[in-house]
């Protein structure tokens, strides 16, 4: 009777170290997890940063501006315009 | 204790302790005692676990139990092909509790060269009896941060949203703006404001001494984010007409201008520029000129490029085929006391030629042939005098009279276009009409993914196509707007000058325009244009509008890489040896 007592005794204080053990991992997992998703937060913000700076660095007018003055780039004149047209199986 | 020892040694109920004669009643009084201690263990334990629970159970959570916000972006606001046209990014905004704020001078400069103030401005905000104070609005995280690493009293900082426009003033008047509490205010900002919107979470935490999360208790509600809207818009085809619209403001002196550019077989607008415009991402100094969105919210009268539907309206009546010969001399119409006349006086004219040239004669007198309510009815069914409901803020119906007070010289002068008032979006979606066989698209702000919607039928396929020839007419040498030709591909249009209103006279003020649409063999584009008051010499919409109108539409159809239905065979045979060295 007694060794019985002595047995369920230890059977829940190893339960209960158990239970601590598994709610402080549990709470240990749930940071990680929290500062995983804030990380998440945070790169999405700089994922919209980086979109405005692209559209900012590819505006039309900016890139005209480039292609005109830098690269001396220019519109053809309609006269150097040839038209390619499908032709064959590929032509629908 | 030997004698203690020996006592031990006894047998337990020999035990002389037992063997006293004491009163019973004082046993009993000890159990009854200690029953009625636990009694009152267990009726403060009722106390505090049910008639008590609740209060203590709120004041257990208020000391680790945190609710907390999940906020909600606002959605983006992209072109058909996805470039960004609005988005939002959080910032932080910097406020005091004055009455808590007690800084040093010192700690005032801080504060004042990190928020880019005057440290003398900012100690007075603080000197005040308000019980809470914006320092300033929308800075950004990183200078917040430098703010909450000064930890001054009374001081905090709140996180919000603010938008960033990166096309800025080239397509201010089509996406719109938002005000600081993120409420779309104009443009598309305001028409999908619902759908833009996002709906911010909560949550229920539990923190631990250290503030940090430990455990989510009860039910997460998810953020919903804004929906992400895909406007019709294409930024390359916006950036043609925005700079050739400001660069006529410029050349002839004008006020005011519009330009629109419509997909022909879909609705989708993929153009709409005003001038003057302004940039959404520094309103401060902003006047209402600015930002009114010219092409929606401005009517004007259209003068001459109404004058097709007149012309469709009799040829689909039966009226006149599309060689009747209309007498236009001598180039003055009478009607009761007022007389109508041409800019340049014409004789005979088939009612090809009264398109090609621009007859108010001929149009008036083909217009008279028909009963006021059917070219009432045919303004209706083109969408004049009706609010386009596209969602804009300040859309109008532009002014169509009621058919029954019109008097003859009224339906005389509305025939060409005058005592009648257009948007110029109204006008390019009339001009779908004779683009496609005689149907009006609806319009779509939207990218459209889906089969084209079919609109309303107004005039008969051959009617349309009778007037498309008309217009490619007008176009060509010997029509009013030869410079709305564009090589490579077939033009057709109409020009219009019409005199200003002012004060219930016309005025020598002119708004010039021009709506046209190619290639003319399978419209693809509509494109429309209105320059306001040009002072630059030139006031005719075959000078002012029409090469605005050419240089738009022949680099949007480059952009789209639409074929060229028109051969260029005089100017190939010359270049072409240099044209294929080069390839």
């Amino acid at each position: 009777m007694l060794r019985l007592n002595i047995l369920l005794v230890l059977a829940a204080v190893l339960c209960s170290l158990g239970v601590v053990t598994s709610q402080h991992k549990a709470r240990r997992f749930f940071q990680l997890l929290e500062a995983e998703q804030e990380r998440e937060r945070q790169l999405e913000i700089e994922f919209g940063q980086l979109q405005i700076e692209l559209s900012t660095w590819a505006t039309a007018t900016r890139i005209e501006k480039v292609a005109r003055e830098k690269l001396k780039m220019r519109t053809p004149e309609a006269a150097n315009v040839l038209t390619a047209t499908p032709t064959g199986g590929a032509a629908r | 204790m030997k004698g203690f020892r020996g006592t031990l040694a006894h047998r337990f109920t020999e035990s002389p302790l037992l063997q006293l004669r004491l009163p019973p009643w004082r046993s009993r009084l000890i159990a009854v005692l200690i029953l009625s201690s636990f009694g009152v263990l267990i009726g403060r334990a009722f106390y505090l676990q049910v008639l008590n629970n609740d209060f203590l159970q709120e004041k257990g959570e208020s000391r680790y139990r945190r609710d907390i916000e999940i906020s909600a972006s606002r959605g983006r606001i992209a072109d058909r092909h996805g470039d960004v046209l609005a988005i939002s990014t959080p910032m932080k905004s910097i406020w005091a509790i004055p009455s808590a704020a007690t800084l040093t001078p010192e700690q005032t400069r801080q504060l004042a060269a990190l928020l880019e103030t005057d440290p003398a401005q900012l100690a007075r905000k603080l000197d005040t009896d308000k019980t809470f104070v914006f320092l300033r609005r929308q800075i950004p995280p990183t200078v917040a941060d430098q703010v909450a690493a000064l930890k001054l009293p009374g001081i905090g900082q709140d996180k919000e949203y603010r938008r960033f426009y990166p096309t800025g003033d080239m397509t201010a008047h089509m996406v719109g703006f938002t005000g600081v509490d993120d409420k779309g205010l104009e443009g598309v900002e305001l028409a999908f404001h619902g759908q833009l919107l996002g709906q911010p979470g909560s949550r229920s935490v539990i923190k631990d001494r250290r503030g940090q999360i430990v455990e989510d208790v009860g039910s997460i509600k998810a953020p919903r984010d804004g929906k992400d809207i895909r406007l019709a818009l294409d930024s390359k085809i916006q950036y043609v007409a925005y700079s050739h619209l400001k660069q006529a403001i410029a050349e002839n002196n004008a006020k005011a201008g519009g330009v629109v550019v419509l997909d022909a077989r879909t609705g989708e607008i993929l153009a709409l520029a005003n001038w003057p415009t302004y940039n959404p991402n520094n309103r401060e100094k902003l006047s209402g000129s600015q930002l009114r969105n010219r092409a929606v919210t401005d009517t004007f009268e259209p003068g001459s490029t109404l004058k097709p539907f007149t012309i469709a309206l009799a040829l689909d009546a039966g009226k006149v085929r599309f060689d009747t010969v209309i007498n236009c001399a001598p180039g003055r119409l009478t009607i009761g006391s007022a007389t109508i006349a041409d800019a340049h006086p014409h004789g005979a004219l088939t009612v090809a030629q009264v398109i090609q040239k621009s007859s108010n004669v001929g149009a008036a007198k083909i217009a008279a042939t028909m009963p006021a309510q059917k070219m009432w009815q045919m303004f209706d069914d083109v969408g004049f005098g009706q609010i386009p409901h596209l969602g804009f803020p300040g859309e109008v119906s532009g002014r169509v009279r009621p058919w029954k007070s019109w008097r003859p010289i009224e339906q005389a002068t509305m025939s060409y276009g005058h005592g009648i008032s257009v948007s110029l979006i109204q006008l390019a979606r009339a001009y779908s009409v004779f683009a496609r066989d005689g149907d009006l698209v609806p319009l779509s702000l939207t990218r459209i993914d889906g089969p084209a919607a079919h609109g309303a039928t107004v005039f008969s396929r051959q009617t349309a196509r009778d007037v498309r020839a008309m217009l490619e007419m007008a176009v060509q040498t010997g029509g009013t707007a030869p410079k709305a030709q564009i090589p490579g591909y077939r033009v057709a249009g109409k020009t219009g000058t019409a005199h200003k209103l002012e004060g219930g006279r016309y005025a020598r003020k002119y708004v010039s325009s021009f709506v046209g649409f190619a290639p003319a063999s399978d419209p693809r584009l509509i494109v429309a244009v209105m320059i306001d008051e040009p002072s630059g010499g030139k006031h005719y919409g075959g000078d002012v509008a029409a090469p605005v109108f050419a240089s738009v539409m022949s680099n949007s159809l480059r952009t789209l890489g639409v074929a060229p239905d028109l051969p260029l065979v005089v100017a190939q045979s010359a270049k072409s040896p240099t044209v294929k060295a080069k390839l």
